[in-house]
């Protein structure tokens, strides 16, 4: 399916300064994992009994798939929109998805307290059949695999195997790719239905799997503009602009989509009266409405003339829009209590850091020895 | 007394089960540990019963009442096997100069052994003419009995403050008994009347001891005396609710509501009352609906009308209450600064890309 298009590994040094600097936060990062293992999440982390998660699970699992969801939304584009035309997106996008949910996953047992009972989310009799989380943590290991089996011809590829023989297995898998993700990604949502007193009503609804749903696939767009605008710039590529420009009515579309549910919800269930009722929730709320609402007016008022600099910026500024609505559901606006406070230890933001850290220096490993990128020469 | 009438003839044998039962009371009275009931049996047991010389002046027998109404010994058993009570004027048999006799030869045999007991305020208006026994001025009485005594134990208000005798403005000059020996020690008993069970429990401890209780200020021993009543009264919860009888019969008066307003003097009285019930049975002013009248202090009861409202003493707990919700959670300036270098790293990195990405259309780099 994918080969449609032909790709290119970059052939460039690998050891450059950025690439240095990204090893040193990792190095500095795992020695703080260690530290988590040895000594406990108390000891590096600030979550508490009121807030118990913080910064890995909000950062790194929710943001972190919501980051690697480049590869769904792409595929629900391709795959069943027939939009062949954004193939040489896939792969990029698809190995951000494949890096971003491993590292949420490792994320995961770096954040359980009790990791040495993972084992039995393998183990059917264990299972809570009622719990959200399950489904989550079941959808992302599944889907997880399936991107890693999505991304395969990749390394097939480079390894000169034939990617003909691997069709069967990828359909499948791009079928299974485009059910889990809007299984567990609604279900990041679903997951506050129950924080009906500890979430800000301005946040809390019944809409949140939507509302989560949207955001998600709009952040993927955002995230694969950024993504490919940005790895244009560093590996001296020429702009994708022709294809992103057409991904533009889409981002423009899920946006004001999102905004429209959003006041819909506040609308239908009389929630307007909490628009002011709280500084600095208003803020957020206020804050997190514009990064949606600005970059959708600005790529409506830009559509004939979009360049990549303004569809970085549109881009860039949707997945901050994502980011924040996430923050805030799952810590700004989620409250155990006025007597809790919870802010990330510096330890605990090392670790996140060290994480992101490890996610570039494999993309940026991988880009450079496996043909991921489309072919300069050979676009179409 | 009616239980002693039924139980058999005066002197009957006390049986060990009720003797270690008195033991067991006085000690738990006196808040002492469990191992001192054997202290108490062995002093109680020995065949010297302690003598003691009860003095009655001006009183209305009250406090030798509410002894007489103690079951657990009842007066029978106390007067005749644990204590010998060489002379009471209600209970003793003999009268006039029979009676007196008695009292100059118990003195004069047990000097500086028996423990005097004064039931009643002693009058010192006009060389003390206003109570006489016997021809006796009770001043001299008190001086000459109490002065050759071990002990005295002011019993009741009237013997430790003055009593109802000593309101303004005072015709008899009724005085306290350790107002006037000073030689002595002097252990106040106060209470209009006293819980019985503070009295005997006071007569055990010098018994058992050979010496005085811990007294506070006013003489009073502090196993008694020692709390407010306001602070283990049965009705603090609605004190501290804010729920008031206002009036006699209202419906916060039927519910049972603090009586506080209504001129209670439990914030100013110490006393164990709420703790030890009156006539073993839960029966004391403010069990039954009426305010404190603080007859265990010396310038409360008989000198603040009953019904006046009182500041009172301890308006915030000795401790603060834990707070109903606690900080919890930690934030650390180290936390905060790489979270928000991180950020803003993340932030002016866009800032840069978006600034070295061309702003001009389909441009091929």
């Amino acid at each position: 399916m994918q080969a449609e298009c032909v790709y290119e590994k970059i052939d460039r040094k690998l050891m450059t300064k950025p690439f240095l600097f990204f090893l040193l936060v990792l190095l500095a990062s795992t020695v703080v994992i260690a530290i988590r293992f040895a000594k406990g999440l108390g000891f590096v982390s600030n979550m508490s009994d009121g807030y118990p998660w913080g910064i890995w699970i909000t950062y790194d699992v929710v943001v972190g798939t919501a980051f690697g969801c480049g590869g769904y939304a792409l595929a629900i584009l391709i795959y069943i929109l027939n939009k062949r035309e954004f193939t040489p997106l896939i792969r990029s996008a698809l190995l951000t998805s494949a890096l971003g949910y491993s590292l949420a996953g490792f994320s995961v047992v770096v954040d359980l307290g009790r990791y040495w009972n993972m084992y039995g989310l393998l183990l059917p009799t264990r299972w809570n059949l009622s719990s959200v989380l399950l489904e989550v943590a079941l959808c992302i290991m599944a889907y997880t695999l399936v991107l890693w089996v999505e991304f395969l011809p990749t390394f097939a590829e480079r390894f000169g195997i034939d990617v003909k023989k691997l069709e069967k297995v990828t359909m499948v898998a791009v079928i299974l790719g485009l059910i889990l993700p809007t299984m567990h990604q609604s279900s990041l949502g679903s997951l506050h239905l129950i924080s009906t007193v500890k979430l800000s009503p301005l946040w809390h609804s019944s809409f949140l799997p939507l509302l989560f749903l949207v955001s998600v696939v709009l952040m993927g767009y955002g995230m694969t503009a950024v993504e490919s605008l940005l790895s244009s710039y560093s590996f001296k590529r020429p702009y994708e602009t022709h294809l992103l420009k057409k991904l533009s009515p889409y981002m423009i579309y899920l946006g004001f989509g999102w905004l429209i549910l959003r006041f819909l919800d506040l609308i239908f269930f009389e929630k307007m009266k909490y628009l002011f009722s709280d500084s600095f929730l208003s803020v957020m709320f206020f804050l997190e409405v514009f990064l949606f609402l600005v970059p959708s007016v600005l790529f409506w008022s830009d559509r004939q003339n979009l360049t990549p600099r303004r569809i970085f910026i549109y881009s860039f500024l949707y997945v901050l829009g994502g980011t924040l609505y996430r923050f805030n559901v799952y810590l700004v606006a989620w409250s155990p209590g006025d007597n809790w406070v919870y802010f990330p230890s510096f330890m605990e933001t090392l670790i996140t850091l060290g994480i992101v850290s490890l996610e570039v220096l494999i993309y940026l490993v991988i880009v450079k020895k496996f043909p991921v990128l489309p072919a300069t020469q050979g676009v179409k | 007394m009616s239980r002693w009438l039924k139980s058999g003839p005066v002197g009957e044998e006390l049986s060990r089960r009720d003797f270690l039962k008195i033991c067991t009371i006085v000690t738990a009275t006196l808040g002492l540990p469990y191992t001192m009931v054997g202290k108490i049996e062995a002093a109680v047991k020995s065949k010297q019963r302690p003598p003691v010389i009860w003095l009655h002046f001006q009183e209305c027998t009250g406090c030798t009442e509410t002894l007489l109404r103690v079951s657990k010994p009842d007066v029978g058993k106390l007067i005749l096997e644990l204590i010998s009570l060489d002379y009471h004027e209600t209970l003793m048999a003999a009268a006039g100069h029979q009676a007196e006799e008695v009292l100059t030869q118990m003195v004069s045999k047990n000097e500086g052994k028996y423990i005097c007991v004064v039931e009643g305020s002693v009058p010192l208006k006009e060389g003390g003419i206003y109570c006489k026994i016997g021809g006796k001025k009770a001043v001299d009485i008190l001086k000459e009995v109490g002065g050759r005594s071990k002990a005295i134990v002011a019993v009741g208000n009237c013997a430790s403050f003055g009593g109802v005798q000593s309101v303004d403005p005072n015709p008899t000059g009724a005085t306290g008994v350790y107002k006037i020996i000073k030689d002595k020690p002097v252990i106040n008993i106060p209470g209009c009347p006293p819980n019985a069970y503070n009295i005997l429990s006071t007569l055990m401890y010098v018994l058992t001891f050979s010496k005085i209780p811990k007294l506070d200020k006013y003489n009073r021993p502090k196993f008694a005396y020692g709390r407010l009543i306001h602070s283990h009264c049965p009705r603090r919860a609605h004190f501290d609710s804010g729920r008031f009888a206002e009036k006699f019969g209202d419906e916060g008066h039927r519910q049972g509501w603090c009586l506080y307003k209504l001129g209670c003097k439990g914030p100013v009285t110490y006393a164990n009352c709420p703790t030890t019930n009156f006539n073993e049975e839960d029966v004391w002013p403010i069990s039954i609906g009426h305010p404190c009248v603080g007859c265990t202090e010396p310038k409360v009861g008989f000198h603040i009308p009953v019904m006046e409202r009182v500041q009172p003493l301890e308006i915030t707990p000795p401790a603060g209450y834990p707070p109903i919700k606690t900080k919890e959670g930690k934030v650390s300036a180290g936390g905060i600064a790489l979270a928000s270098g991180a950020v803003g790293a993340a932030l002016g990195a866009a800032a840069m890309a978006a600034s070295k990405l061309p702003d001009k259309e389909d441009e091929e780099s």
